[in-house]
């Protein structure tokens, strides 16, 4: 049984999934309500036990595109070294999923630094704060509407005087 | 005023853990090494707690790589880890051959490959040279660093750079490389199993060495695995896994190499497991260097995506028209609308980057996925109920490059 008819077989039909291949990457895509249930399968049935990426793309300007963010999980069978690339979609004005550090806490960090640079919520995670910016950042810097050369920000960072100057 | 009289009775109405404390490790301390900061709690000299503060290397490495072309951001590639910067950009432009669908000469994936595994002694040697110098043995250090001053001069001799090479291209390499080349490589080969030997004399049944390592920093099997460890951590922890095995790229498979596991998965396991590693990567370089196939190195620029030779740009027509159609902004190679994974076998762990393409000669979304951000989420599972003095041999057996980890 291949990954799609086993996932097919437990989210139902109406899980938004479809299959592709491009070189030697196998992807899914589904629907982010079932991002989760279909992760937690991919982990415990199917025997993907190790997280090796997550991450994310704006698909603003991309040709074609429908939705706004993808979220990329990339997964891998340490037994058999299959690779699988799992993809969701998620939307403005809130972008969000659920988190899945309980499923692996490799995710943590990951997880923290989708939300720092693009916003996107994960419900449920332990410590969901910006991770590579400052706290008091207050936008999305890999956006594809964040200009390259920033907004300024960097000339409106407090300084510091020294305390005997 | 009157005084008044305490009660020596009554009992302590501070916190319960009021005896913790606090301790603030970085972001400038020498032994990070890099830019990394670290706020530790304390019992005593036992850390409770370690929470790690990043981002202070962080420079947009990735949105970079939505403004660069494929060629052009080799030079923020190989900023990343800068301790084996080749390796940084022959993982890239393997992602970005594997998008455009170009397949090297095999002279190019024999250079490639000797490239590569001269960066992970590189990276070996420093790695290993720095934990030694953290817990107190210097010479180590400066024994592994002879070795790299010599790497250096091979890799300066190849690109004309020392460091920062910038030296792959999309479907093959900036320049080729002579006998005199192959011969200075030769030389390393036949010097360095007496470095290799003195470092293994000095530390390996090093007494305080060991004490300091031994049973320091334990990872699990299965905590490796869960939390996504890749490279020398994960293969110290038992999980026998390497890219350059498991899914070959460049010219691997044509060599005969092993991977060294260990199941200890403690500081010193992780030692031995990349002292190991150098012992196979010479074994690579010497086949690779003895069998490096004639013939040309770069495709051929009719070919589209890769840059002619200098010669054919200043001497023909055909040639000039083709480099300005890929280093001109508004022309470059047209890349399919599609999206890769590309892993490849850093000294350090699987280093892997995700492009999404969106048919320009520019990445859409240029994602590294960089070993030592995944490593470091691992150390403070592996430091607690350790003491202070362990936090530095945990660090650099881990590896940690904050360029790569911020980028």
């Amino acid at each position: 049984m291949t990954v799609l008819e086993s996932l097919r077989s437990r989210l139902g039909a109406e899980a938004e999934l479809s299959y592709s291949e491009f070189r030697d990457n196998h992807r899914v895509v589904v629907g982010a309500r079932w991002a989760y249930a279909a992760l937690d399968h991919l982990k415990n049935e199917i025997g993907y036990d190790m997280l090796f990426e997550l991450t994310c793309a704006d698909y603003l300007y991309y040709p074609d595109a429908k939705d706004r963010f993808g979220v990329v999980y990339g997964l891998l069978n340490t037994r058999t070294g299959e690779r699988l690339l799992v993809k969701t979609w998620v939307n403005e004005p809130d972008p969000a999923l659920q988190s899945v550090v309980p499923l692996w806490s490799g995710a943590n960090w990951l997880e923290r630094e989708v939300f720092d640079m693009y916003g996107v919520r994960f419900e449920g995670h332990p410590d969901l704060r910006r991770i590579l910016m400052p706290e008091e950042f207050a936008s999305f810097p890999l956006r594809k509407d964040y200009p390259l050369r920033g907004r300024g920000e960097r000339h409106n960072f407090p300084v510091l005087a020294r305390a005997d100057g | 005023m009157p005084l008044e009289l305490l009660d020596p009775l009554a009992g302590p109405t501070v916190d319960e853990k009021d005896y913790l404390w606090t301790l603030n490790f970085g972001p400038q301390h020498p032994a990070t090494h890099t830019t990394l900061r670290l706020i530790l709690t304390l019992d005593g000299e036992t850390v409770v707690k370690a929470v790690p503060d990043i981002g202070y290397l962080h420079s947009g490495f990735e949105k970079l790589g939505e403004d660069l072309d494929f060629n052009q951001y080799v030079t923020i590639a190989d900023r990343k880890n800068y301790i084996s910067p080749l390796a940084n950009e022959i993982a890239w432009h393997h992602a970005v051959e594997k998008l455009l669908g170009v397949d090297l000469t095999p002279r190019c994936k024999y250079l490639r490959t000797i490239c590569a595994e001269l960066m992970r002694l590189s990276d070996h040697l420093l790695c290993i040279g720095a934990v030694a110098l953290d817990l107190g043995g210097f010479t180590a250090f400066i024994y592994g660093f002879i070795e790299r001053e010599k790497i250096y001069d091979i890799v300066e001799h190849a690109s004309g750079q020392r460091y920062h090479t910038s030296y792959t291209r999309v479907g093959g390499m900036q320049y080729d490389v002579g006998d005199d080349w192959i011969a200075k490589v030769r030389d390393f080969v036949k010097g360095f199993p007496k470095a290799y030997a003195d470092i293994t004399r000095l530390l390996n049944k090093n007494r305080i060495f060991i004490e300091r390592t031994k049973g320091i920093g334990y990872l699990s099997k299965d905590d490796a695995i869960n939390g996504g460890a890749t490279g020398p951590v994960a293969r110290a922890s038992g999980v026998v896994r390497d890219v350059r095995k498991d899914e070959p790229y460049l010219a691997y498979k044509d060599f005969d190499f092993k991977v060294p596991c260990s199941t200890a998965g403690d500081c010193y396991a992780r030692y031995i497991v990349r002292m190991r590693e150098m012992e196979e990567s010479i074994k690579i370089i010497e086949q690779a260097i003895e069998n490096l196939p004639s013939g040309p190195l770069n495709l051929d620029f009719a070919g589209k995506a890769t840059l002619p030779d200098k010669k054919a740009v200043y001497r023909s027509i055909e040639g000039l028209i083709q480099h300005f159609e890929i280093i001109m902004p508004n022309r470059g190679v047209p890349a399919p609308v599609e999206e890769v994974y590309a892993a490849t076998e850093s000294p350090n762990g699987e280093l892997g980057y995700f492009i999404v393409s969106d048919g320009k000669h520019r990445a859409y979304r240029a994602r590294t996925r960089p070993p030592s951000f995944i490593h470091f989420s691992l150390f403070p599972q592996l430091i607690e109920g350790h003491q202070v003095s362990d936090v530095v041999a945990v660090l650099g057996s881990l590896n940690i490059i904050a360029a790569e980890l911020d980028r």
